[in-house]
């Protein structure tokens, strides 16, 4: 029997909501990240449980259809900015890369809580642009329609541009945690891989958000001084605009599946019980990924009126992005190769991001495809192909990660038949909601339209259908987690009996996540080397 | 339209649509190769190597291939070599347009589209062309950027403002085609819905002829108004039965009073409709927006009088 550890982090050194607001601790601050990305995604998703049902009939149901653009431009806003792109490196990041390197803490602490006050902050005033009427812009903001549109658009940006600060601060605050603080013994090529994603990741954050940041400067001064930067009418250019928001927004997306691959090589590796197959190959993957996605941004603008010659050279370049990403797949799938395999809750959510993101990643490639692409721009396969990478690929691995760690994170274990059963029906829920997308975006249906054809109805019906069997164990996988902090059994330190150094410590961890100095004796993945019980019997 | 479509793709309704239909064939069927690999690594390994036991094991150290590492980076690196090259060159078909085309101007608006013949003629949400012959699409909007997106004839471009852009397509098979905007443009955009009228080389001419001669000069004013209604969209905004869409319902409008956004009351008779059609903005309604564009220059004034005839007949 296991038994819960008297002094960690959750109580130390001092409890109480204050010593929680004021605290220096990354795991502290980690955790409140996770409350609030957790909570702005089932918001996020009941939005979209709202826009599904609307789309059940071709027609105006139960809305106008200025409600529901507003509707659809607050879910992406929401999804983008205020959960996928903190979720992953700020809430399981910050908790579990100083610990995971051997570090006490990350290498600024302050700063660190700083960076999750900016995200609040940024993301309040976004949240408020709703109490001044909302925004029908769709989170693209594109101009001249977001420069002329009389809705609240200019809270909204500059939340987001306040936002972008956050997401740089913890970016520094990461490059430099990973380069000063590793613990003696873990070298570049024996940090877990997650770091690795994490790395890659923090480059992206704090080479790319700045521009974002200007970009949305720009079109605040545009709105409120009539400068013209963007709108035609004073004498701008709004493909300017396409220009400069994907430069940010196209790296963008790699801040948020990087880190989910990163947490997918830690899983594999985990419950296979099995060395990583070609460590370097993975690791130098990401790098790699970062580099090149900063060269890409053209392929959303094949129909822009951008010339044939910048689309052939962004199409070439976006082939080559998507090579380290199919290597990473095969050697995951490798990895598996004479392992010993455990269907636990999270591998279930590894396997189910191998299945949903190789989808993501190969309808990606009729949309790299100039031809192809002119077909299906700005229609429902789009949307299929973003849910499949964010969703079926950064979601599925946030849920995988969250699953993985929470048992540390809170000492206490989940209800795991429970918490099989639903990533599974999260999975069919997931197929059963974009796959008639799919179908509906080859046949031509545009996406943000808040009535359709008829011709499109039978697949909409199936997709609402599967929004809400996906929305429902979604909300239950949270609420079993969350019951387990105050139901569940003690889990010892090391309940899935794996190598990484997170689990050396207690759980929940000791305040500076280990009581001792770690020795460090092995590598992360040398399952060939090391046996390592679980604490735990599942 | 005889050529219906498959389980995934739209009836292939021009020239340039099966050049791009084989390179999604391949694209499909090299992907799905690759995705039932990584199925069926997923299963089998799943299943060969599932731990039997509760007892922790050591298992082999592999951890590199050469032979396997080169062959998937390789093989998908020439494929998607392959697919970038075929899609360069589908581009290419889908932007050069062809020497001999007929050209028309495309105007987006929110929230609807207008086509101007070298003629002289201008429809509106209606383009209608001879089959068989390549039409060059000479396209700018006067707000916001939109798009002009053709399912069947695999055509996109948006239309942006204070540029031209250019696309071009060849029918080849009569019939009406879907024509949507696929770049959002706002409350009516899902409404910004127009037609391909494909008709055989006789049935333009036909068509050209009566357009010419004004064919509808012997309608009845009614007939004309109500003809007017449904070619010009004016349904986008404006229903039949009293609900209110983003512009006020025309039934039952013809003689009341209402009170506009400046506060001051009109009576909607002839000339409140007039000056609607053609100064939209002169006179708003109270709490309906100014997006109305206006008419002048697309309806003469036989034409005005239709709709004003036929607004009369749309009573309570």
């Amino acid at each position: 029997m296991n038994t819960f550890p008297e002094t960690h982090y959750l109580n130390a050194p001092e409890k109480g909501i204050k010593s929680w607001l004021t605290t220096l601790d990354h795991k502290r601050i980690g955790v409140m990240y996770l409350w609030a990305v957790i909570f702005f995604f089932l918001f996020g998703g009941a939005l979209a449980m709202i826009m599904r049902s609307e789309l059940f009939f071709p027609g105006a149901d139960f809305m106008t259809a200025n409600f529901y653009n507003k509707l659809f431009t607050l879910h992406g806003a929401v999804m983008v900015f205020l959960f996928i792109i903190p979720a992953i490196p700020a809430g399981l990041g910050n908790f579990f890369l100083p610990i995971m390197i051997g570090a006490k803490d990350v290498a600024f602490p302050r700063l660190n809580l700083a960076s999750w006050y900016v995200y609040l902050a940024g993301a309040l005033i976004a949240v408020l642009s709703i109490l001044l009427g909302g925004f029908d812009t769709g989170w693209t903001f594109y101009t001249p329609y977001s420069t002329s549109t009389d809705s609240a658009v200019i809270s909204v940006v500059l939340g987001a541009f306040i936002m972008g600060f956050s997401s740089i601060l913890t970016g520094i605050n990461f490059i430099v945690t990973i380069h000063k603080l590793r613990a003696p013994g873990i070298h570049w090529f024996s940090m877990p891989l997650f770091i690795w994603g994490l790395y890659a990741t923090a480059i992206i954050q704090v080479a790319a958000t700045p521009v974002l940041a200007i970009t949305l400067v720009l079109l605040i001064l545009e709105r409120t001084l009539g400068i013209g930067i963007f709108d035609p009418a004073m004498g701008g250019d709004p493909v300017l605009y396409q220009h400069f928001f994907w430069f940010y927004s196209h790296p963008a997306v790699y801040v948020m599946i990087l880190p989910g691959m990163g947490i997918i090589s830690e899983l594999i590796t985990s419950f296979s019980r099995k060395k990583i197959f070609g460590y370097k190959a993975v690791a130098y993957s990401s790098l790699g990924i970062a580099f090149i996605s900063f060269l890409v941004w053209g392929h959303h603008m094949y129909t822009s009126t951008q010339s044939v010659l910048a689309s052939t050279i962004f199409s070439v370049l976006t082939f080559l992005v998507g090579i380290p990403s199919g290597i990473k797949i095969f050697n995951w799938l490798a990895t598996l190769y004479k392992g010993s395999i455990r269907f636990t809750s999270p591998m279930l959510y590894a396997f189910s991001f191998l299945i949903l993101f190789s989808i993501g990643g190969l309808t990606g490639i009729f949309l790299g495809s100039m031809g192809t692409d002119v077909h299906l721009h700005d229609t429902y396969f789009i949307v299929a192909h973003f849910h499949f990478t964010m969703m079926g690929g950064t979601v599925i691995a946030f849920l995988g990660g969250l699953h993985y760690w929470w048992p540390k994170m809170f000492g206490r274990m989940f209800n795991e038949k429970l918490a099989q059963i639903l990533a599974v029906l999260i999975f069919i829920g997931f197929i059963l909601t974009f796959v008639p997308q799919f179908i509906n975006g080859l046949h031509g249906m545009p996406r943000r339209y808040f009535m359709y054809v008829e011709q499109y109805t039978f697949n909409n019906q199936l997709s609402t259908i599967g929004a809400f069997i996906l929305g429902f164990s979604l909300f239950t996988a949270f609420a079993n987690l969350f019951v387990a902090i105050w139901k569940g059994k003690p889990v010892g330190d090391n309940p899935w009996g794996v190598l990484g150094l997170e689990w050396k410590t207690t759980s929940p961890p000791d305040p500076h996540n280990f009581s001792v100095t770690p020795e460090i004796t092995h590598g992360p993945y040398d399952y060939d080397k090391v046996l390592a019980k679980p604490t735990l019997d599942l | 339209m005889e050529n219906k479509g498959n389980f995934f793709l739209p009836g292939q309704g021009s020239t340039v649509a099966p050049d791009v239909d084989a390179l999604f064939l391949f694209i499909g069927l090299a992907s799905l190769i690759i995705f039932a690999i990584v199925v069926f690594g997923l299963i089998y390994f799943g299943f060969k190597y599932r731990a039997r036991s509760k007892e922790v094991v050591l298992t082999p150290d592999i951890s590199h291939n050469t032979t396997l590492e080169l062959i998937w980076t390789i093989i998908p690196t020439i494929l998607v070599l392959i697919v970038f090259v075929w899609g360069f060159k589908t581009f290419l078909t889908l932007n050069v347009v062809p020497k001999d085309a007929i050209e028309i101007k495309v105007t987006g608006k929110k929230w609807f589209w207008t086509f101007d013949y070298s003629d002289g003629y201008t429809s509106v949400n209606e383009i209608v062309v001879p089959v068989n012959t390549p039409i060059k699409l000479l396209m700018s909007s006067e707000d916001v950027i939109h798009s002009f997106y053709v399912p069947n004839f695999r055509v996109k471009m948006d239309v942006v403002p204070n540029r031209y852009s250019v696309t071009w397509f060849e029918a080849v098979e009569p019939g009406d085609y879907n024509l949507f905007c696929t770049e959002y443009c706002g409350t009516g955009h899902s409404e910004m819905i127009g037609n391909v009228k494909v008709l055989a080389k006789n049935d333009f001419a036909t068509w050209q002829s009566q357009v010419g001669n004004d064919a509808d000069s012997d309608m009845p004013l009614e007939e004309l108004g109500e003809k007017i209604y449904k070619e010009k969209a004016c349904f986008t905004c404006h229903t039949l039965d009293g609900s209110r869409l983003v512009g006020p319902s025309l039934k039952g409008t013809f003689g009341k009073t209402e009170k506009l956004t400046d506060g001051t009351e009109v009576l909607v008779d002839e000339n409140y409709i007039r000056r609607s059609l053609l100064d939209p903005g002169a006179q708003i309604v109270e709490s309906y927006p100014p997006v109305m564009p206006t008419y002048q220059g697309l309806l003469s004034d036989r034409d005005l009088d239709g709709i004003i005839a036929y607004i009369k007949t749309l009573k309570q």
